[in-house]
């Protein structure tokens, strides 16, 4: 009832001339403006806001003022130029009084001290072979012009001088005077040129390594990581192994501390062996591990083949572990070979990681799996019978599956029937359309 | 580098790690090493690298019911060994041999100086012993502990025991040196307890100098030892034959699920026949 007031619509007459004149007040009253503009009110939504954004009646106030504020075109001056200059602006003037104190962006203007030297003090100070007194002087000029800012300093320089060059005659020539003029060494131990000079070869390769890290492709990014972390690995390993070391040395009177002081220069196990970045974890893993096996002086076969099943497992989680002993079970494969010799316990841990990897496919596909139904499954709002879905699956792609299913017969000696079961409602379907 | 080797004995050519070693000349393949057991001497030991080497032993325990002339506290009579594996003589590694036995035992702690490395003993119960294994200086100045329960009854509880036949349990184990020493490779090279992989060439041992010598036994093998008629078969084809067959089993999986993985791929959205 009401929408049709809204519209102006009476039930039983059309809408005519006559009722345009009816619907526009009952719409103009539904505006509720107050203080802002339809428009803007639009905005929000034409409906208020749930929550009072701006009190709207607050817009429109004037901020009360006691005072009588006008606004002048004076002129005014710069305390930090140097010429006369006269220039005008608005000044806000309350009740007639004009406001007071130096242009407020004077006190910005700052500059650096830059020391002066005499030519006395170069002659005995601060000659150099490499440097003209009149190179000299014209960098102290321009240092005093670009307040030390040497990249400006450089590209103004007359003749062309690096920045590490322009900064080592600088802060020499600086620290050379201070030396001279400091009445005691003492009174000018504190000043940073004189506890730290300004090492121009160190600081060229400063910049050089930077640039380098900076211009490092992802690749060599990739690959320095991975050196770190394994060099992290083998730091920490040894670590543990000294410290297990050393509680043994406590203990048994012929421990042998010839570990704690070998020099081993092979044991930077290098992740250069290491083509694809996925790798780099379970080698890094058997790699440590066998480095730490090295630094035994002698231990047994079964040792190490715990230690590399081990590391082996390290990345996979209890119940996968589980089911790789399992799994060895049901292949009739002892969890712990009756002859562990080399060879043995080589194949047992290739076995062991290629269970690993046929779990983590077995995984992966029931993951697809479940992905796939969950599309089908009307994520798109689709329902999930439409013969549209079924349509744009090419035949080629149910050959694919028969060809599959086939090969699956041929292994297990599933029956056919179930297959053919999917396969035939699916053409019909296709047939339909 | 001929491919009748099998895998282990090739180590040190094809496994090296990739250190700059590798193509210098032989006294990169040396270490040196500073033992510390007397700190006042700091002698100097060569060692080789990549050249590990390792003794196959067999340890455990033989035990033979008395029958009738059994008594409550000595029903079994039971030797407890570590054995070449293939019999061989262990002295010339195996310094001594400690077995702890169980503390109701008079000195339970016994040493044994010489081939063959064995305790017999008599007694009613099963315990753990602790076998700890002690090299020749130059080998190793580290002990090894072994593990081994002492077991008196046989599985099958079907009827009174048979004194002739005795309960045998046997451990088969390598004993791993990595890194040693150019005396002692020097001195085991060609021993037959002693599993040594091919030399690299250019690697220049001293002559060997000869451990002190045995007792008065001359021979330390157990080829002729009363008992080894008992002794176990470890033979490692068995197992590398049952881990090979394992391996292509799970390797076929792979493929297999590989195969499905990538076609599953291709088609995001259709569903798959269960394979």
């Amino acid at each position: 009832m009401d929408a049709k007031d809204i519209l102006g619509l009476h039930k039983n007459s059309f809408p005519s001339s006559l009722d345009n004149k009816k619907s526009r007040p009952p719409k103009e009253s539904q505006r509720k403006p107050d203080g802002i503009s339809r428009e803007v009110y639009a905005l929000t939504g034409g409906m208020p806001p749930l929550m009072p954004s701006i009190d709207a009646s607050q817009l429109k106030k004037k901020p009360p003022t006691h005072e009588k504020v006008t606004w002048q075109w004076l002129p005014f001056t710069n305390s930090a130029r140097k010429d006369d200059l006269h220039l005008y602006h608005w000044v806000r003037v309350v009740n007639g009084v004009l406001p007071t104190g130096d242009y407020s962006f004077a006190k910005y203007n700052k500059s650096v001290d830059i020391i002066k030297y005499t030519d006395e003090e170069y002659e005995k100070y601060l000659t150099d072979p490499m440097w003209t007194k009149e190179e000299t002087n014209e960098l102290f000029d321009l240092c005093e012009r670009f307040d030390l800012r040497f990249v400006v300093i450089a590209d103004r320089f007359p003749s062309s001088r690096t920045v590490e060059e322009l900064k080592d005659r600088y802060y020499s020539v600086l620290r050379a005077i201070l030396l001279a003029r400091a009445a005691s060494s003492g009174d000018i131990a504190t000043h940073p040129i004189i506890k730290e000079p300004y090492n121009v070869s160190q600081e060229m390769e400063r910049k050089r390594a930077l640039s380098m890290v900076l211009s490092q492709t992802r690749q060599q990014e990739k690959r320095d990581e991975e050196v770190l972390i394994e060099a992290k690995r083998i730091a920490e390993l040894r670590m543990a192994s000294k410290v297990t070391e050393q509680s043994q040395l406590a203990v048994a009177s012929n421990a042998d501390a010839e570990l704690t002081e070998r020099a081993v220069p092979g044991e930077t196990v290098s992740p250069s062996n290491v083509q694809l970045p996925q790798m780099v974890v379970p080698s890094a893993d058997n790699a440590s591990t066998l480095a730490s096996l090295r630094m035994l002086r002698v231990y047994l076969r079964t040792y190490a083949l715990e230690q590399m099943v081990q590391a082996s497992n390290a990345t996979a989680g209890v119940r996968t572990i589980k089911r790789v002993e399992q799994t060895l079970q049901d292949l009739g494969v002892n969890l712990k070979p009756r002859v562990p010799t080399k060879a043995v316990c080589a194949e047992h841990l290739e076995l062991r990681r290629e269970i690993l990897t046929w779990l983590n496919l077995q995984k992966q596909v029931q993951y697809k799996e479940a992905e796939g139904s969950s599309f089908r499954d009307g994520s798109y709002g689709e329902t999930p019978g439409t013969p549209k879905d079924r349509t744009f699956i090419p035949d080629s792609l149910n050959f694919g599956g028969e060809r599959v299913g086939k090969k699956d017969q041929k292994r297990k000696g599933h029956g056919a029937p179930p297959t053919a079961a999917h396969k035939r409602p699916r053409k019909q379907k296709a047939s339909d359309l | 580098m001929s491919q009748s080797q099998t895998l282990p004995l090739k180590r040190h050519q094809d496994e090296n790690p990739r250190d700059d070693d590798s193509s210098d000349i032989k006294p990169s393949r040396l270490k040196i090493s500073l033992p510390s057991e007397d700190s006042d001497k700091k002698i100097l030991i060569k060692r080789v690298k990549d050249v590990g080497i390792c003794v196959p032993i067999v340890y455990g325990t033989i035990a033979f019911f008395l029958g009738r002339k059994a008594s409550e506290s000595q029903s079994h009579k039971w030797t407890v060994y570590v054995r070449g594996a293939s019999n061989e003589d262990l002295s010339a590694v195996v310094k001594r041999v400690v077995f702890q036995l169980h503390p109701s035992f008079n000195n339970p702690t016994r040493v044994v100086e010489s081939p063959p490395f064995e305790i017999s003993e008599c007694g009613w119960g099963e315990f753990e012993i602790a076998i700890t294994l002690f090299f020749h200086s130059d080998a190793c100045e580290k002990q090894l502990d072994l593990y081994h329960h002492l077991k008196l009854y046989p599985e099958d509880e079907s009827g009174p025991q048979n004194t002739k036949r005795p309960v045998v349990i046997e451990s088969y184990n390598e004993v791993v040196f990595p890194e040693p020493s150019e005396a002692f490779l020097a001195r085991v090279q060609n021993h037959p307890a002693v599993v040594v992989p091919r030399l690299p060439d250019g690697l220049n041992l001293p002559s060997p100098v000869p451990v002190e010598p045995m007792n008065d036994k001359e021979r330390g093998d157990t080829k002729d030892h009363p008992l080894n008629h008992w002794f176990l078969n470890f033979s490692e084809a068995d197992e590398l034959l049952k881990l090979a067959a394992a391996r292509q089993q799970v390797q076929a999986h792979i493929v297999k699920l590989g195969r499905q993985l990538t076609l599953m791929e291709g088609l995001p959205q259709s569903k798959q026949p269960s394979g």
